[in-house]
């Protein structure tokens, strides 16, 4: 077990797309997700904990302890066994039924062995309590700043799938697709991290750090053709100088603005450079240090 | 109310799922009793005390929103885990999310805002020194300073909750006109009884101008 972390942490995450589709939605033919309301992109939070976990799964490979639980086959097709380094653990001494003991014991050594369970936490059927575990680190959808105007490009392929398509079109093989992208949209998600669930997952301060690498480089290995180019433009984190915090979140959230630079009015943004990201650092109170990782 | 509390708590999206919908997920209308407990839990709660929620004052209109992910459907098979601790190997433990994929709708509530009014009581596992003041007292200053056990969330995690600590004496909050007037919310999760082998207990809530009084959890218009 590493020793945990012991400060309460928020952070806001800022990344774009451009000419893609940052999180297409499957209620709308793969279209990306846009919230009906205010017509802001939308990427949800399982979309970005998907990409921090395959992050991981290339940087650490078959390191022990850093194994992933909820895999993609296209990322990790490396079944075969690395030899195990067994990692000592230790169910704290406690009077609890025995059940509800091997339950914490089971827990324990999931936690310690993988990246994904100790940080987002998972659900054991186990039946007692002991069998959730709930992960130090929770994120929120991520909104596009301005509103996002997805557009529909119709694409061809020289090739058809199958003969009879073939004899249908007499040789001339082609097909119709379709493609949705973003031309520009900047996102900002925000996330929180609780030291006192760190400690019970035992969560610490290199997962800490590999989750800082993980959320600046995880676009760079999860190029594709929907996705266009995305990429990590700003990452600012939030440190209290203890485990219940110094500040709401809230106000730490507000203190980050993000606003169109002066240019033409009503232009459509198509780059970061058309937005000015300011951290009004005389508005963070006491005991919240901020640290501009990206 | 010699020790109750009050807290204004808000977020951009909530679910507080119906049990009777909770594969495609739809939410109840308002917090429950039980989700708003676990939003006090998360900035202060000790065995000694028990959260008890009197009323929920809904501040916003009540707007859905439905969105579509895709999800994994087991949980985590004990049984694995177990012979994976005997021979000492993680392979072939993982699980494998394009083979065990569901996708999901959820309709879940936007912009919400509610003041939760609670007292909390004081459980068998209460010591000598668990006195009122103690648990109000770092109640009350965890809440102003928005300090936090875990960032709460309104049903689910992906949707934190911003809170603040309403004062004694501070002006009454607007409530949207949309809920004015009384509405019948029907039947709703009070909360579970877990000295009772976790059954969930029903009440039907009435909003009056945005104000639900809650029944006390063993009252008769609580039934499992």
């Amino acid at each position: 077990m590493m020793t945990a972390i012991s400060n309460r942490y928020e952070f806001v995450f800022l990344f774009d797309v451009t000419n893609g589709n940052p999180n297409g939605d499957p209620d709308a033919g793969n279209l990306p997700r846009i919230d009906p309301e205010t017509n802001q992109g939308l990427v949800t939070d399982v979309c970005l904990k998907r990409k921090i976990r395959n992050y991981v799964s290339l940087e650490k490979e078959e390191t022990p302890g850093y194994n992933i639980y909820m895999k993609e086959k296209g990322v990790l097709n490396n079944q075969h066994q690395k030899a195990y380094e067994a990692l000592g653990i230790k169910p704290e001494p406690n009077k609890l039924p025995k059940d509800e003991a091997k339950a914490r014991e089971l827990t324990q050594w999931m936690c310690t062995n993988f990246f994904d369970i100790r940080s987002f936490g998972a659900v054991m059927t186990t039946g007692v309590n002991c069998g959730q575990v709930r992960g130090p680190i929770q994120m929120a959808f991520a909104n596009s700043i301005d509103p996002v105007v997805p557009l529909e490009m119709s694409i061809t392929r020289m090739a058809v799938t199958t003969e009879k398509e073939a004899e249908k079109q007499s040789g001339d093989n082609r097909t119709m697709g379709r493609k949705h992208i973003i031309p520009y949209g900047l996102y900002r998600a925000h996330g929180f991290i609780s030291a006192k669930l760190a400690e019970q997952t035992g969560f610490g301060e290199e997962d800490l750090d590999l989750l800082w690498r993980s959320l600046i480089n995880m676009f760079e290995h999860d190029r594709s053709a929907s996705r266009g180019e995305m990429s990590a433009r700003k990452l600012i984190v939030f440190k209290h100088d203890c485990a219940m915090g110094n500040a709401p979140a809230h106000t730490l959230f507000d203190s980050v603005s993000v606003e169109r630079v002066d240019g033409e009015p009503d232009s459509p943004a198509r780059q970061f450079s058309d937005y000015r990201v300011r951290v009004d650092s005389e508005s963070i109170p006491q005991g919240v240090s901020v640290e501009e990782k990206l | 109310m010699a020790y109750g509390i009050k807290l204004l708590v808000w977020g951009d999206r909530a679910c507080f799922t119906r049990p009777e919908m909770k594969v495609e997920r739809v939410s109840y209308d308002v917090i429950t009793p039980s989700a708003a407990r676990g939003i006090l839990e998360a900035i202060h709660w000790k065995p000694a005390i028990r959260w008890v929620v009197d009323r929920i004052q809904v501040l916003k209109p009540i707007r859905f929103e439905s969105i579509r992910r895709n999800e994994v459907a087991s949980k985590i098979p004990t049984g694995n885990v177990k012979s994976a601790m005997k021979a000492e190997s993680t392979s072939g433990l993982s699980n494998i999310v394009e083979d065990d994929r569901q996708q999901r709708a959820a309709t879940i509530l936007r912009d919400v805002a509610y003041i939760i009014e609670a007292h909390f009581e004081f459980t068998t596992k209460a010591e000598p020194g668990d006195n009122e003041g103690k648990h109000l007292d770092t109640f009350n200053r965890r809440a102003r300073k928005g300090q936090c056990f875990h960032t709460p969330y309104l049903g689910n995690r992906e949707f934190p909750a911003f809170f603040r600590l309403i004062e004694e004496g501070e002006p009454e909050l607007a409530v949207d006109d949309s809920l004015l007037g009384e509405k019948d919310l029907g039947f709703m999760l009070h909360d579970f009884d877990f000295q009772n082998g976790m059954t969930p207990r029903f009440f039907r809530p009435v909003m009056t101008d945005g104000v639900i009084d809650v029944p006390a959890f063993h009252d008769e218009e609580v039934r499992a």
